[in-house]
């Protein structure tokens, strides 16, 4: 049996989220009645002009410098000419020869713990676009409606290189470029509101083969999943067809959730000549280095960096650092907690970070941004683990605490509820004797050679001290009388 | 008062001679007893001019008024004016009903200007005659056998006809210019980019450029200094300093350097059309201009680069006449593709489909590179050309049209020969450099325009220049007969 390669190249439309349109002064808010957040450029009634957002341009910039990649000193708009009911000129105001953006990469992370491995997705280009308008099917009796409140919304349209060689590369990539947009402050990254949509360019080859084989795009992977399910299905079915002696056609494909199958929408044939030419109504996008260098100075520090910090200044693993700035919202949460607690404290910081609030958020179907438990209240309670003043099973009881509104801080529920861990030696040691005294079969057990029964010595002497004693503490003085 | 010009008219009116609401009635009255015989206006809204003169004698009464205030225009009807029915001589628009202002009508309305009514043009300004509009063809008032030239051609016959005392235009590639020559008008097209496009209907968005049409030099410099400026909505509109058009009219002429390109003084022109220009050029030489030969070698490109270009461009700028949102939509289609077809189909006149045809084939995938790109390197050539000759002069003359005004249907069926119209104008387009008609003798009967083309932004310059002829001239001066 042949062994078969995969390739895949993405292309998104990223929605920047600036507040009007890229050439006309329409809001692009999200959920509005239809066509009321479209004037007359959105509407192109005859005579109108675009005049080009400084916003998106601005976006583009940002990504441009994030990626690494070269922001066009010159770039331009042109018309990609089509009939479309929902797209009001008859062409898309693009950019074609001359991108906004040329090169760049993208760092994606595979596996995970002592598996992980990054690799580094190359970028062909980026460019502004418009978004058209939306066609509505139902509701019509038999007619569409339109909706031109998204005509004319901003995109940056990120383009890959054919770099990724599995649908698990590709999701990588998709999600480390969602986070990096959102990152960065140029797009919200809702997926169900179509801010950030994928098309997968899919094909496959014999292993050892230079030349690619004919692609087939899957178009409008609007989540994460459904572009591992439509990747993983249409690479399958590639390698059937050609195995039972069949050629891939290039071909546009829709994927359908409900199948879990792509099915081909149209083929080259029917492929559009959109007619490119340099649109006259606007003139050449000129980008300065001045406004290069105002939009680097006012850019977040970037994740690479952020990461390569953590690792350095707070001892972090690689992967714990992947971890923790995977979006900025945990980055930041994560550095509060850190101020808070010391930097000393940086590795249990990350542990409650990672392990205990990502757990809780889990189960409780939260976002970080609307965690009951702040940053600066788990601050708190890592510095009282750190320095010895609870336990961290009591930890997890203040946590709760916590999460419950029970109290401000950890210091407070502490006071409030007498948890401060017992650290005076004699009073444990007078504990234990107290166990030993009324556990004698224990004793006797232990004695003959059962360590088993060690341990329920040490779970009575800490039940004894309703958790407050230091573990490490009671084990020690128990093993001492024991001895 | 029908003959007098626009700072005459202003005087009037601030003496009290006449109100605006008075002056507007005057040509309203001639417009509708005169219009049948000329087909000039496409609309004329009596309602609607008459309270802007309303409102124009209170700017007046109030002491508020300006250069142009009370004073009624006609308006080309590619410009949008809101609520005025603004068709740009298409059946596509035959039903539209603008709800904004273009700039230019922004701001004649802000000058306190009434608008007289919209005027006729060729479909979509693509014509060189008149003939192509919707609306049917307009007749030149020195001779309604004969076209008035295109594509501004009902702006031309309004103000020849004295239906309005002035009028705005657009040229592409010289429909100001030849039909106000062809008219016997004074016409400008500025600098590209002077005037503002917003609300002015595209048909070649790179060559498109408003403009005056009027019976002087001084009536066009008044009018650009209202159209005239930088505006924020039309991101091809040049951010420069407010001029003052009127303010070199009387410069003596003395020294001025006129360049003749021997390329417009071959074949090619009608000998007798050639005659009165220059007997004009002399006239300038007992001003104390000299003349000099200049050369424009890539002059003969010009025509065939710009028939690439502008249906280049028209065919995507019309992509939006789709039926779908406003305009002609065909009463009865199978699908959607059937009610694109359809509609463009019986939308569309013949002019028109035909540009959309060639614009959409040679921006083709296979074509652009050996015609788009092509028409644009030469695009640049003669560019360079014009640079090369204001190098050795200030002001460059030639005949605005091959011919003074042809019989209509003469040239309807003979695409190529209507494009050969144009072929002295078409090169100041495509260089995006202004230029005038200024009236210059006639040839039986009919108006022969003399060409005035400056280097970038020389508006000032070029209106001294034909100011200074018209001092020492009449042509401008004479009126058809038949007109009352």
């Amino acid at each position: 049996m042949k062994q078969w390669e995969v390739v895949i190249g993405i292309e998104t439309h990223v929605q920047l989220s600036t507040q009007s349109k890229i050439f006309s002064g329409s809001s692009t808010a999200f959920g509005a009645e239809p066509n009321v957040q479209a004037n007359a450029v959105d509407l192109a009634l005859p005579g109108v002009l675009p005049v080009l957002n400084k916003g998106a341009v601005e976006c583009a910039i940002r990504f441009g410098l994030a990626v690494e990649g070269q922001v066009a000193p010159k770039s331009v708009f042109a018309r990609k000419n089509y009939f479309y009911p929902d797209l009001p000129k008859g062409y898309q105001i693009s950019q074609y020869e001359l991108p906004v953006v040329v090169g760049g990469k993208v760092a994606i992370q595979l596996g995970q713990g002592d598996d992980l491995s990054e690799k580094t997705i190359n970028l062909t280009r980026a460019h502004l676009e418009e978004d058209a308008g939306k066609s509505l099917h139902e509701d019509f009796h038999g007619k569409s409606g339109i909706d031109l409140n998204r005509a004319g919304t901003p995109l940056l349209e990120i383009v890959t290189e054919p770099d990724m060689r599995s649908s698990a590369e590709a999701v990588a990539y998709a999600k480390a470029l969602h986070a990096l947009v959102r990152w960065i402050g140029i797009c919200d990254g809702n997926m169900q509101e179509g801010s950030f949509r994928c098309d997968a360019n899919v094909s496959v080859r014999p292993v050892g083969q230079k030349e690619f084989g004919t692609r087939r795009e899957i178009k409008n992977l609007n989540s994460f999943r459904f572009m591992q399910q439509a990747i993983d299905y249409e690479v399958q079915w590639q390698i059937a067809h050609i195995e039972d002696g069949g050629r891939v056609e290039q071909a546009t494909v829709l994927f359908d959730p409900d199948t879990g199958e792509t099915r081909a929408m149209r083929s080259k044939e029917d492929a559009h000549d959109y007619r490119y030419f340099p649109d006259p109504d606007l003139l050449p996008l000129i980008i300065s280095r001045d406004w290069i260098e105002r939009a680097r100075s006012a850019l977040p520090e970037l994740p690479a960096a952020k990461k390569q910090r953590f690792v350095t200044d707070f001892g972090l693993s690689a992967y714990d650092a992947t971890t923790l700035t995977a979006s900025l919202e945990v980055a930041d949460f994560y550095e509060a907690t850190v101020v808070v607690a010391g930097k000393a404290a940086a590795k249990p910081c990350a542990n409650w970070v990672m392990v205990d609030l990502a757990a809780r958020l889990n189960k409780e179907g939260m976002e970080l941004a609307h965690s009951p438990v702040s940053a600066v209240q788990l601050g708190g309670l890592v510095a009282r683990i750190a320095d010895n003043t609870i336990s961290n099973n009591i930890a997890k009881k203040i946590f709760d605490a916590l999460w419950n509104g029970e109290g401000k801080s950890a210091d407070e529920i502490i006071d409030k509820q007498g948890l401060k861990q017992i650290t005076d030696s004699g009073a444990i040691e007078a504990l234990i004797d107290e166990v030993l005294a009324a556990n004698a079969a224990m004793v006797a057990e232990f004695r003959a050679g059962k360590e088993k029964a060690f341990n329920a010595l040490v779970g009575q002497a800490m039940k004894a001290t309703k958790g407050k004693a230091n573990p490490q503490q009671v084990n020690e003085l128990l093993r001492r009388k024991l001895a | 008062m029908i003959t007098r010009s626009l700072s005459a008219l202003a005087r009037a009116l601030a003496a009290r001679e006449i109100s605006s609401v008075e002056l507007t009635r005057l040509y309203l009255e001639r417009i509708a007893r005169l219009n049948p015989k000329f087909n000039a206006y496409i609309s004329v809204d009596e309602e609607k001019s008459l309270a802007q003169a309303r409102a124009a004698d209170d700017m007046l009464a109030a002491g508020q008024a300006g250069p142009l205030t009370g004073i009624p225009l006609a308006q080309k009807d590619i410009f949008c004016a809101r609520g005025w029915l603004t068709t740009c001589g298409s059946k596509m628009l035959s039903n539209f009903v603008s709800p904004y202002d273009a700039t230019v009508i922004e701001r004649f309305n802000a000058a306190g200007t009434v608008i007289l009514g919209k005027t006729n043009m060729d479909e979509f300004a693509m014509g060189s005659s008149n003939e192509t509009s919707h609306f049917g063809a307009v007749r030149n008032p020195w001779n309604t056998e004969c076209v008035p030239g295109g594509s501004s051609g009902g702006s031309a016959a309004a103000v020849a006809a004295l239906l309005a005392p002035a009028a705005t235009g657009t040229d592409t590639g010289g429909s100001i210019r030849q039909p106000a020559a062809m008219c016997g008008l004074t016409g400008l097209k500025p600098t590209y980019g002077v005037v503002s496009r917003y609300g002015m209907i595209a048909f070649a968005s790179s060559l498109d450029q408003g403009g005056p049409m009027a019976r002087s030099a001084e009536d066009c410099a008044l009018l650009l200094n209202t159209m005239a400026g930088f505006d924020e909505r039309d991101s091809t509109s040049l951010d420069r300093p407010k001029e003052d058009y009127t303010r070199d009219v009387e410069k003596p002429l003395a020294g001025l350097k006129i360049g003749l390109p021997k390329e417009f003084f071959g074949e090619g022109c009608d000998p007798d059309v050639m005659k009165r220009i220059e007997e004009a050029i002399a006239e300038y030489r007992k001003l104390g201009a000299e003349t000099i030969e200049v050369s424009l070698p890539n002059m003969k490109l010009a025509v065939p680069a710009y028939y690439v270009i502008a249906p280049a461009e028209a065919s995507s700028n019309l992509s939006r006449f789709d039926g779908v949102r406003y305009g002609y939509r065909a009463p009865e289609y199978a699908d959607l593709n059937d009610m694109y077809s359809k509609t463009r189909a019986q939308g569309f006149g013949e002019e028109v489909k035909r540009r959309i045809l060639i614009g959409t084939y040679v921006l083709s995938h296979g074509y652009y590179d050996a015609y788009y790109l092509q028409a644009q390197r030469i695009r640049r050539l003669i560019a360079n050309d014009f640079v090369e000759a204001f190098k050795q002069c200030d002001v460059i003359m030639g005949p605005t049209s091959p011919t003074t005004a042809f019989r209509i249907g003469e040239k309807a069926s003979d695409p190529v020969q209507m494009y050969l119209s144009d072929i002295y104008t078409i090169a100041v387009n495509l260089a995006g450099l202004p230029g005038m008609a200024v009236p210059a003798g006639f040839v039986g009967g009919l108006p022969v325009g003399l060409q005035l083309i400056g280097n970038y932004f020389s508006e000032a310059r070029l209106l001294n220049v034909a100011h200074r002829y018209q001092q020492v001239t009449d042509w401008h001066l004479q009126h058809p007969a038949g007109l009352d």
